[in-house]
């Protein structure tokens, strides 16, 4: 009797299922050998790893959920895992209103990433206070932690909060080793006073 | 007897007398005002007297009043016969200079946070109560924010950030 289901006999060719493999980084190619610089190495690994930690407040972080979601799915760009641990996380993705009372768990939460960290601030709220000009709403979350990128709207659509994620891709990808120890980013944090 | 908002009117009348004012019954909710000093005798009142029973504390609030003078600031408290379904309001009111109001935590514990907000938000001095401090704003908050001494939008703040709003 024939078996009913296939169990991969046949060997399918993996361009047909749309999977995406990021591109080699520019080098010297040769016969058995691949050089390039280990900016360009180390860029491509983190640019399409990104563990993101979702600070979900309000209703954009509705629509965070619907970008995790199967339908516009952040997953396809690396970004499958997302921790809630914020150790473990390299990007915190900051959506929704933050309360002045909030602001300093933000930067706590800021605080405990690791380096290299990248912030994403997603919405009107997040960037600016939105509608929100009044005395308990925190007016942007660059007031208290450095923001890499930020994603207008309210709330943006999933497509505008990936749009937003690809741009801290090509951060990402395009960042030198050296500026987590250079003297500018250290006078950044020490804006924020953070060590 | 039943508690109708004529018998409240006419216990709370024989007990007080002329001292409480402002009678009124709006969408048939009973609603007088009370000199400040007399509040827990009051709610102690309405509490005891078995007739009464006035045993929930539903909210405390207050609401600022930036045109009578000398009684700025009215404390509001709402209470609920649970057994009777009834409610009520009373209101006192105190100089926005020296707000102190007596709290009212020692017959209803619920009072405490309650008395604490609406310190928060208005800067009543509840006299006696355990645990004066701020509890949804932030700490180093130094005003009241819902007392109507601030314009709604603020002309000479420095946190907002026009570069956004194009202002």
């Amino acid at each position: 009797m024939a078996r009913p289901v296939r169990f991969n006999l046949k060997q399918k060719d993996t361009k047909d299922w749309g999977i995406n493999m990021a591109d080699a980084p520019e080098g010297l190619t040769g016969e058995g050998f691949f050089a390039t610089s280990l900016d360009k190495v180390v860029g491509m690994a983190r640019k399409n790893s990104l563990w993101p930690l979702p600070f979900a407040t309000s209703c954009c972080g509705i629509e965070f959920m619907a970008t995790m979601g199967s339908h516009y799915d952040l997953s396809r760009f690396g970004a499958e895992r997302v921790g809630f641990s914020p150790r473990q996380c390299d990007l915190l993705m900051v959506m929704g209103t933050i309360a002045k009372k909030m602001g300093p768990v933000v930067k706590q939460v800021y605080l405990q990433m690791a380096e290299p960290r990248w912030v994403i601030a997603v919405g009107a709220c997040a960037s600016s206070g939105g509608i929100f000009d009044t005395y308990s709403v925190l007016q942007g979350i660059d007031q208290v932690v450095p923001v890499d990128v930020y994603v207008p709207g309210c709330p943006p659509r999933p497509e505008a909060i990936i749009d937003g994620f690809m741009k801290i891709q090509d951060l990402v990808e395009n960042e030198s080793l050296r500026r987590r120890t250079g003297d500018k980013y250290k006078a950044l944090l020490e804006s924020y006073g953070i060590q | 007897m039943s508690l109708i908002n004529e018998n409240i009117q006419k216990e709370l009348v024989e007990k007080f007398g002329e001292s409480l004012t402002e009678w009124s019954d709006t969408y048939n909710m009973l609603s007088f005002t009370a000199p400040k000093d007399l509040n827990l005798k009051v709610l102690n009142f309405l509490y005891d007297q078995p007739l009464l029973g006035f045993q929930f504390l539903t909210d405390i609030t207050a609401v600022h009043y930036p045109n009578r003078t000398s009684e700025e600031l009215c404390v509001v408290y709402h209470l609920h016969n649970l057994r009777e379904n009834t409610r009520l309001r009373f209101k006192v009111f105190t100089p926005s200079a020296q707000p102190d109001v007596y709290s009212a935590t020692a017959l209803f514990s619920s009072a405490n946070w309650m008395e604490r907000e609406t310190y928060d938000f208005f800067g009543v001095n509840f006299v006696g109560h355990p645990n004066l401090k701020r509890i949804l704003n932030v700490d180093e908050m130094d005003y009241f924010p819902l007392r109507k001494e601030f314009p709604l939008e603020d002309q000479t703040r420095i946190d907002k950030d026009d570069d956004m709003f194009g202002r």
